[in-house]
């Protein structure tokens, strides 16, 4: 393809420019010694130690990973097991049905679900709480993890598994050895778009969260809604360094694994 | 045998359908009729069709709309430059990164730029005007929001430009079509389906955008999304709320017909 003329540049560079931006500012005014994001007096530690003194924030903190880690593991479990189970559904016209009310809660806007999650978890009598926001992360993440299990197990050729029958294997052989291998990168992939829902929601889990607990989000939004305190600051730099990390990590992982199932081709 | 294990495989999965895809759907419909004390009623229809909530409605509309254009806007040049670039994926990446940082701080952000002494007004300070406020404005509110969506817009459209076959395009030029012409008749209408997914993927969120509009335009925007929320939570009126929210889904199911097909984009929260 031709190559990109100066003035192309330039605007992909102002893009790159706003869009990161307000995450420097934000990181920049974490060392700020003053209290405030406008006048940079010195550089201080002092907001990053606050996080890490307030034991609340902390205990939010650990919530908020917890809530992640738990979610993203039971909708990992009953998402490749709904993928699994769709796919030996013959019935094109139930499989659509399943497959369209799995798209329900990714194409519903955050608003909705929390209402109605809330309507639901009160109607039912499940105290709001850590359950309640446990139970929709898992609700909301379950689709996607179908969605990313799905087009692995399609694409899977069904002559291994007759060929694993032939050989003797039994149905708890082909589901170990066969199956749950081959469709694992569609599971991690689930997994970790499991985790990251969870650790951004922030409507959902607002609606259902009641008073008694609270995640990294909403207690963001009730800090921000006070005014601007530099300890959100300190924590946005945080969050920036976790998040960078976990994407290098992650594409460092899957671009070996795929180097090394190429390898074994 | 294999069909009977499999089928058991189903059980969770349809046990998770039942209880978080149609019983919350049912108990929205269901609370839509109710009013304040239990009783069935219509009147929260009824109160929807008055001037204060088609008003609202409208301008939750025009909102989106507004939002949805400028990230269009600045989204397709960005991704069609970004499939030029060289190492196209790691460009990519770069733009997808900032959409991983939590929602709340960028807004938060936005908070302290738009501030009274915040480097905006520096800015334009140094050309000799006074300092506004600009945090509580709807422009601020469209802005903000434009600069969450443009990473859920790029990406769709990136990804059907990169699927377009470049031969389609020297073979265009070879035809004697301006760069312009390619552009409009062959390279736009290819591309369509990618930017109705962007569209899809802001426009409804667009709508039911509840934090921006309380943290950036005070409450001077009120869009579908922040209605419900009032309703749910601050007047704690279930009916009305859930009157607004049955609104939205079928306003919802309208906008995806009309852009609908195949391929999914990302979902923005």
């Amino acid at each position: 393809m031709n190559k990109l003329s100066a003035s192309a540049k330039v605007y992909l560079t102002i893009v790159f420019i706003v869009l990161y931006a307000p995450i420097f500012y934000l990181i920049f005014y974490s060392f700020n010694s003053g209290g405030s994001m406008n006048n940079f007096e010195s550089f201080t530690l002092e907001h990053y130690q606050a996080v890490f003194e307030d034991s609340r924030l902390l205990v939010i903190l650990i919530n908020t990973v917890i809530v992640a880690l738990l979610s993203a593991l039971i909708s990992t479990i009953i998402g490749t097991l709904g993928a699994i189970g769709i796919v030996t559904v013959k019935d094109s016209k139930m499989r659509n049905t399943l497959l369209s009310l799995n798209n329900v809660l990714i194409v519903s806007p955050d608003v909705i679900i929390g209402a109605s999650f809330l309507i639901l978890f009160t109607m039912v009598g499940i105290k709001l709480g850590f359950a309640s926001v446990l139970l929709a992360h898992v609700a909301f993440s379950v689709p996607i993890v179908v969605l990313m299990v799905l087009p692995k197990l399609l694409e899977m050729n069904k002559s291994l598994i007759d060929a694993a029958l032939d050989l003797g294997a039994t149905k708890k052989d082909i589901m170990m050895r066969v199956i749950l291998p081959y469709i694992q990168p569609g599971i991690f992939a689930g997994f970790f778009l499991a985790l990251t829902y969870s650790l951004d929601d922030f409507a959902v889990t607002f609606f259902v969260t009641g008073n008694g607990f609270s995640t990294l989000s909403v207690e963001i939004y009730s800090m921000a809604r006070a005014g601007i305190s530099l300890t959100v600051n300190a924590i946005s730099g945080l969050v920036f360094f976790v998040t960078v990390l976990v994407v290098v990590g992650y594409y460092f992982v899957t671009s070996r694994k795929s180097k090394r199932m190429e390898g074994q081709r | 045998m294999q069909t009977k294990t499999s089928k058991s495989a189903l059980f969770p999965y349809v046990l998770w359908i039942a209880f978080f895809v149609i019983a919350p759907i049912a108990l929205i419909v269901y609370y839509s009729l109710l009013d304040l004390h239990g009783n069935f009623t219509l009147d929260n229809y009824k109160a929807f069709f008055t001037s204060v909530y088609l008003k609202m409605t409208l301008s939750s509309f025009w909102y989106a709309f507004l939002i949805t254009f400028f990230t269009l806007l600045i989204s397709y040049p960005t991704a069609y430059f970004l499939t030029k670039t060289k190492h196209k994926q790691l460009w990519l990446l770069l733009i997808i990164i900032p959409s991983w940082i939590n929602l709340l701080l960028k807004t938060y952000a936005f908070i302290g730029i738009f501030g009274l002494y915040g480097p905006i007004n520096a800015f334009i300070e140094v050309f000799g005007f006074d300092p506004k406020q600009m945090l509580f404005t709807d422009i601020s509110f469209v802005f903000v929001s434009v600069y969450i969506f443009i990473p859920f817009m790029i990406l769709p459209i990136f990804n059907s430009l990169d699927r377009l076959n470049p031969t389609l395009i020297y073979a265009s030029r070879d035809l004697g079509a301006s760069a312009f012409t390619t552009f409009r008749r062959v390279v736009l209408p290819l591309t369509m389906d990618g930017v109705k997914s962007g569209i899809q993927v802001v426009f409804i969120p667009a709508l039911s955008l509840f934090m921006i509009t309380r943290l950036i335009a005070g409450n001077r925007v009120i869009t579908l999304g922040t209605a419900i929320e009032q309703q749910f939570l601050v007047t704690q009126n279930w009916g009305m709320g859930s009157t607004i929210a049955v609104f939205l889904i079928l306003f919802m199911v309208i906008i995806m017909l009309i852009t609908g097909q195949k391929d999914k984009g990302g979902r923005v929260r």
